[in-house]
């Protein structure tokens, strides 16, 4: 019986609210845009903190890196000098030999130069590393293998080179077991990492990493064979850099520990790098976690500016539902007369007010779902027509296009739910209202 | 002869700013069973207040009114929507049907109020059917009202009227809005109500009119001033 009811109820609503077909369909555009906005905020809040997370995972999230950065220019001195900064292997020593969370901590220096196998060429990063490097950094070889502990022992002449590389200087033959030239000295290349995907850059301390165009030698044959200082000729410029290290990785055992260890070695690192500001520490996890913080505020901030068009919406259904009621006070009269009660007036008004509103939620939900494909209709925009031919706004733009809405879909109910809350919270004064009309007033009516 | 609707002594009064509205002033007045009543009087007679009061719209300031052995005078709300929805059928000047139903719709409203609910049966839908033959709209139940001429509507109304059985129907100025031959029409329909045994009690302040019914009630100033019987 109830469910008949309450068919009933609901399809003598839908009578009354198809009276008046453009009046309802405008009324119930403030709910539409409402929950669309809720939907697409949400979206574009959710896609944004994916974004951040899988970029922290992908460093890793019981890693804790550590960057030589280069000083800023005035306290490095004149242009011509040699720039000594960075970590120490005894900075190394000190992280590796001291801490008991750790598991790997890895050293790594890495240089800009120029591949060539013939007269095939191609610039990429030269990374010193040890054997842990690989299994940190998700790489796996395709041929061949990485670096092991004895090439690193007896310093051996040998590398592994990234994908591209393999695929760009060995166009059509089997790079293992060939030779690499790097700046004037060969390698052996004992093996080709698979295809991995970039890292993209974290703010200013991290830059995005394309392991692709790598070649990894043991670091300690990057010692013996480059040596600290090198030298870069560009165009008339030249600039010779000292560093020992360019990075650590360090990998924590277990997760609870990352935040502690973390702070020891800021603090280790501290003693000797305070002055020279030329380390930096990035802790993937700290990352994920102000990424998850920043996604709560986003939600928040753009929910509520979502929300406020709901409750305009709101207001504009109960405007309505208020002319309605004094529009239709004559059939309120009408049936009250024939038997209806208080509480039944109140029902069917606050049906109507219901159907109203919910079935603009839905529309509003088939709209937010097209969000993704509305945004990048958007963002094809913004770069064809209002970034093109401006190079200062590279940076804007590329936060903008790399904004990726996702649907969170626990919103569709979420947003669902709302709008049937709006259509009670919105419409039962003016079913009240109706209610509590005087019958005999209201037969009187015109 | 058994009771259909019985009023003893019964007051209305309205307290405004200016001093007590006597509208009602002790009345007294049985309606039997089968009666067929029209309540005359000009305006400011009371005879609206006792239409309210009779039809359950209004409860009276003092004194009883016994609808089908039932003093629904101290009733609340809620059983006085129900009364009004069992005992009762209305029937008003202006039609006062719901413009967005069609005929079959409009007859079934007061089934939607029943107590506790009950789903609109087989059987109900059957004595709609019925109604709408009895008033001779068998073939215009999917029009809306505005589809339809006056008298028509009021048939309607009639027809919706009964859908419940009640033990009175109350018509006020039943055919005020109508042309004479369309209300001769409708005072037909009424005769032939009250022939197969339905309590009226009418509203007019046609002469023409209330000499349709067996009994003429005269109202002045909130009391019967004076009754008469015609053969009808």
């Amino acid at each position: 019986m109830s469910f008949f009811r309450f068919f009933r109820t609901v399809h003598l609503a839908l009578k009354s609210i198809l009276l008046h077909k453009l009046r309802s369909g405008l009324t119930m555009l403030g709910i539409v845009f409402g929950v669309f906005s809720v939907i697409a905020m949400l979206a574009i809040g959710e896609g944004a903190s994916e974004q951040a997370q899988q970029q922290v995972l992908q460093l890793g999230a019981t890693n804790i890196i550590v960057r030589s950065v280069k000083p800023p220019l005035e306290s490095s001195g004149s242009n011509n000098r040699v720039n000594i900064y960075g970590l120490l292997r005894s900075d190394f020593q000190l992280l590796s030999e001291n801490i008991p969370t750790l598991v790997n901590a890895i050293p790594i220096r890495e240089s800009t130069m120029e591949f060539r196998n013939k007269h095939h060429t191609l610039n990429g990063r030269l990374v010193g590393c040890t054997a842990d490097y690989a299994g940190v950094n998700h790489l796996k070889t395709r041929n061949g293998r990485f670096i092991d502990d004895r090439d690193q022992e007896t310093m051996a002449n040998v590398c592994v080179l990234g994908a591209d590389v393999a695929d760009i200087l060995f166009p059509l033959e089997q790079p293992v077991g060939k030779a690499v030239q790097v700046n004037a000295r060969f390698y052996k290349i004992i093996g080709v990492s698979q295809r991995r995907v970039s890292t993209s850059a974290i703010g200013s301390a991290l830059a995005g990493q394309d392991f692709n165009k790598d070649i990894y030698i043991p670091i300690k044959t990057f010692q013996v064979r480059l040596g600290d200082l090198i030298i870069q000729r560009q165009q008339g410029t030249m600039t010779a850099e000292k560093v020992e290290l360019n990075q650590i990785t360090l990998q924590v055992g277990n997760p609870d520990d990352v935040m502690a260890t973390a702070d020891v070695v800021r603090e280790t690192i501290d003693r000797n790098h305070k002055e020279q500001k030329d380390v930096d520490i990035i802790v993937p996890l700290e990352l994920l976690r102000q990424a998850e913080q920043i996604r709560q505020i986003f939600n928040v901030v753009l929910g509520s500016i979502a929300a406020i068009s709901l409750v305009v919406g709101g207001i504009g259904i109960m405007n309505i539902m208020l002319a309605t009621v004094t529009e239709r006070t004559r059939e309120i009269g009408i049936r009250r007369a024939l038997g209806a009660r208080q509480r039944d007036i109140t029902v069917q008004f606050l049906t109507e007010t219901i159907v109203l509103t919910g079935t603009g939620g839905v529309i509003g939900i088939v709209m937010g779902l097209t969000t993704p494909y509305a945004f990048d209709g958007l963002q094809y925009v913004v770069q064809n027509f209002i970034l093109s031919g401006s190079n200062a706004t590279s940076e804007v733009g590329r936060i903008f296009s790399d904004m990726h809405p996702k649907i969170a879909y626990w919103s569709l109910p979420l947003a669902f739910g709302i709008s049937v809350g709006i259509g009670i919270i919105f419409g039962l004064y003016p079913a009240r209202a109706a209610a509590r009309l005087d019958p005999i007033e209201a037969l009187r009516h015109e | 002869m058994k009771a259909a609707a019985q009023l003893v002594d019964l007051h209305k009064h309205y307290y405004l700013a200016g001093g007590t509205v006597r509208a009602l002033n002790g009345v007294d007045i049985t309606f039997p069973e089968g009666d067929f009543v029209a309540i005359m009087g000009s305006s400011g007679s009371g005879k609206s207040t006792l239409l309210n009061v009779l039809g359950g719209l209004d409860r009276p300031t003092s004194g009883q009114y016994i609808l089908a052995g039932q003093d629904v005078s101290e009733l609340s709300d809620d059983e006085l929507s129900y009364a009004r929805n069992q005992l009762i059928g209305f029937v008003f000047q202006s039609y006062n049907l719901i413009t967005q139903y069609t005929v079959l719709e409009n007859i079934e409203v007061p089934l939607l109020y029943r107590p506790g609910a009950p789903s609109i049966s087989a059987s109900d839908r059957e004595r709609c059917l019925e109604l709408a033959d009895l008033v001779g709209l068998s073939d215009r139940l999917d029009h809306r009202p505005f589809q339809l001429s006056g008298g028509q509507q009021q048939r309607v109304a009639v027809a919706r009227s009964l859908v419940n059985n009640p033990a009175i129907l109350l018509a006020d100025e039943p055919t005020g809005n109508l042309d004479s031959k369309t209300a001769d029409e409708i005072m037909d329909l009424f005769v032939r109500l009250n022939g197969e045994g339905r309590t009226i009690i009418m509203v007019t302040h046609e002469n023409d009119i209330a000499a349709y019914a067996h009994r003429q009630i005269h109202m002045k100033d909130g009391v019967v001033a004076g009754e008469g019987v015609f053969k009808g």
